[in-house]
C-alpha cells in the first residue's frame, strides 16, 4: 500500500464533515461534524509528517487537538447559553443577535 | 542538518508493510462508515457513537504512522473526555432535539450535497493521480529514542512559544466556560417557608407527591393502598414535564412547587 493513501482517506472524511455542517440543523450534530474535519486535517498532518521524516506535522497535530479541546468547551459552553433563553438546539431558531 | 537527511534517506519506502496495509483497507472503510453514519444519524446520541467509533480508527492510524504518543492523546483527549462532553451536553440540552426537517433555504440540501461530492472529487481525485510512487522518509530516524522524548525535544524548544500561547487559550477557554455557564439569580433563593406557603395559594397536593409507582399516596389507613389506575378520589397528578433542563426548573424555580416528580422534599 502507498503511505499516501492517508491522505485520500482523510480528504474523503474532511467532504463528509464538510456535508454534515452543511446539512444538518442541530447545533450539536454540526460541532461534531467540525470535530470530525479536523481529525481529517489530523490525519493528513500526522501523514505527511511521515512522509517527510520529521516530527514537526505531529507536534502541530498536538496542537491542534489542544485547540479543538478549548474550541469544544466555549463552543457547548456557547449552544447551552443559547439553549437556555431559546429553547432549541437547532441553529435555524438562532436568528437574532440580541438577546 | 545535512546528516540528519542523510539518516532519514536511508530508511525510505514506497510501500508500507503488509500488515499496516490490511488494517488501513480494514479500517478505512469502518472510518468512512462511522463518518457518514454520524452525518445521517437521525439521534444525535447515535451520531457521537459513530463518532467516537471513528475517532478510534483515527488513533489507530496514528500509531501505524509511527505517532503513538498522538494515538493515545487521541483516545483520552478525543474519546475520553471531549466526546463525554457532547454526550453530557447532548442530555443536558434533550436527546429528542432532533433535527427540524423544515428547509429554511430552498434547495439546500441539494446543493450541499452536490457540492460536498464535488469537493470530495476535488481534493480525492488529484492526490490519487499524484501519489503513485510516493517516497517516504519514514519517522525511524526521527522517533530514535522514543517518540514521546522526540516530540518533547520539540516542543520545548522549537515550539515552546506556541506552547506557552496555547497553555493561556486553555485558562482563557476555561475561564470563558464558566462565564458563558454562570447565571445571575433573579430574585432571593426560595425558602422552605415561601415554597410550603406557595404550595398552599396554589391548591395543590399539601402532602409531599409521591415518587413514581407508589400507589399509596396518602399516608393514612382509612386510604389503602390501590391498584395501578386513576384513583376516583384523589386529585390527579399532574403530567410529567418535558425532557430537558425546563423540567429541573431551570434555576429561577419560578413553577409551582408539586409539578413534576420527586418533590417529597
Amino acid at each position: 500500500m502507498n503511505p499516501a493513501n492517508y491522505l485520500i482517506l482523510s480528504g474523503l472524511l474532511f467532504s463528509i464533515g464538510a456535508v454534515g455542517v452543511l446539512l444538518r440543523r442541530n447545533a450539536i450534530v454540526v460541532f461534531m461534524c467540525i470535530e470530525l474535519m479536523l481529525n481529517a486535517a489530523n490525519l493528513t498532518l500526522v501523514t505527511f509528517s511521515r512522509i517527510n521524516g520529521t516530527l514537526d506535522g505531529q507536534i502541530i497535530a498536538f496542537f491542534v487537538m489542544v485547540v479543538a479541546a478549548a474550541e469544544v468547551v466555549v463552543g457547548l459552553a456557547i449552544i447551552l447559553a443559547i439553549f437556555r433563553t431559546r429553547r432549541s438546539a437547532s441553529v435555524d431558531d438562532v436568528n437574532l443577535l440580541k438577546y | 542538518m545535512n546528516g540528519q537527511i542523510l539518516i532519514s534517506a536511508a530508511g525510505e519506502f514506497t510501500r508500507t508493510s503488509t500488515g499496516e496495509a490490511a488494517t488501513f483497507w480494514i479500517l478505512a472503510p469502518v472510518a468512512v462508515l462511522a463518518a457518514l453514519g454520524m452525518v445521517l444519524a437521525r439521534n444525535a446520541v447515535h451520531g457521537a457513537l459513530l463518532l467516537v467509533a471513528n475517532l478510534f480508527c483515527l488513533a489507530v492510524f496514528y500509531m501505524l504512522q509511527d505517532a503513538p504518543f498522538l494515538g493515545f492523546v487521541q483516545i483520552i483527549v478525543y474519546t475520553g473526555a471531549i466526546m463525554v462532553l457532547f454526550l453530557f451536553v447532548l442530555m443536558l440540552v434533550g436527546v429528542d432535539s432532533s433535527d427540524s426537517l423544515v428547509e429554511n433555504l430552498r434547495g439546500q440540501r441539494i446543493a450541499a450535497i452536490i457540492l460536498g461530492a464535488g469537493f470530495a472529487g476535488l481534493l480525492v481525485f488529484p492526490i490519487g493521480g499524484v501519489i503513485e510512487g510516493t517516497r517516504a522518509a519514514g519517522l525511524t530516524a526521527a522517533n530514535d529514542g522514543g517518540n514521546i522524548q522526540a516530540i518533547a525535544r520539540l516542543l520545548f524548544t522549537d515550539y515552546v512559544f506556541a506552547f506557552e500561547i496555547v497553555s493561556a487559550l486553555l485558562i482563557i477557554a476555561a475561564v470563558g466556560a464558566m462565564v458563558l455557564g454562570h447565571r445571575e439569580r433573579v430574585g432571593g433563593k426560595v425558602t422552605q417557608k415561601e415554597m410550603l406557603r406557595r404550595r398552599f395559594a396554589t391548591g395543590g397536593p399539601v402532602t409531599p407527591v409521591a415518587g413514581p409507582e407508589v400507589y399509596a399516596r396518602p399516608d393514612a389507613p382509612r386510604a389503602p393502598s390501590v391498584l395501578p389506575g386513576p384513583p376516583a378520589d384523589l386529585p390527579a397528578l399532574p403530567p410529567e414535564s418535558s425532557h430537558g433542563l425546563s423540567a429541573r426548573g431551570n434555576g429561577n424555580d419560578s413553577r409551582p412547587v408539586g409539578a413534576g416528580k420527586g418533590t417529597n422534599r
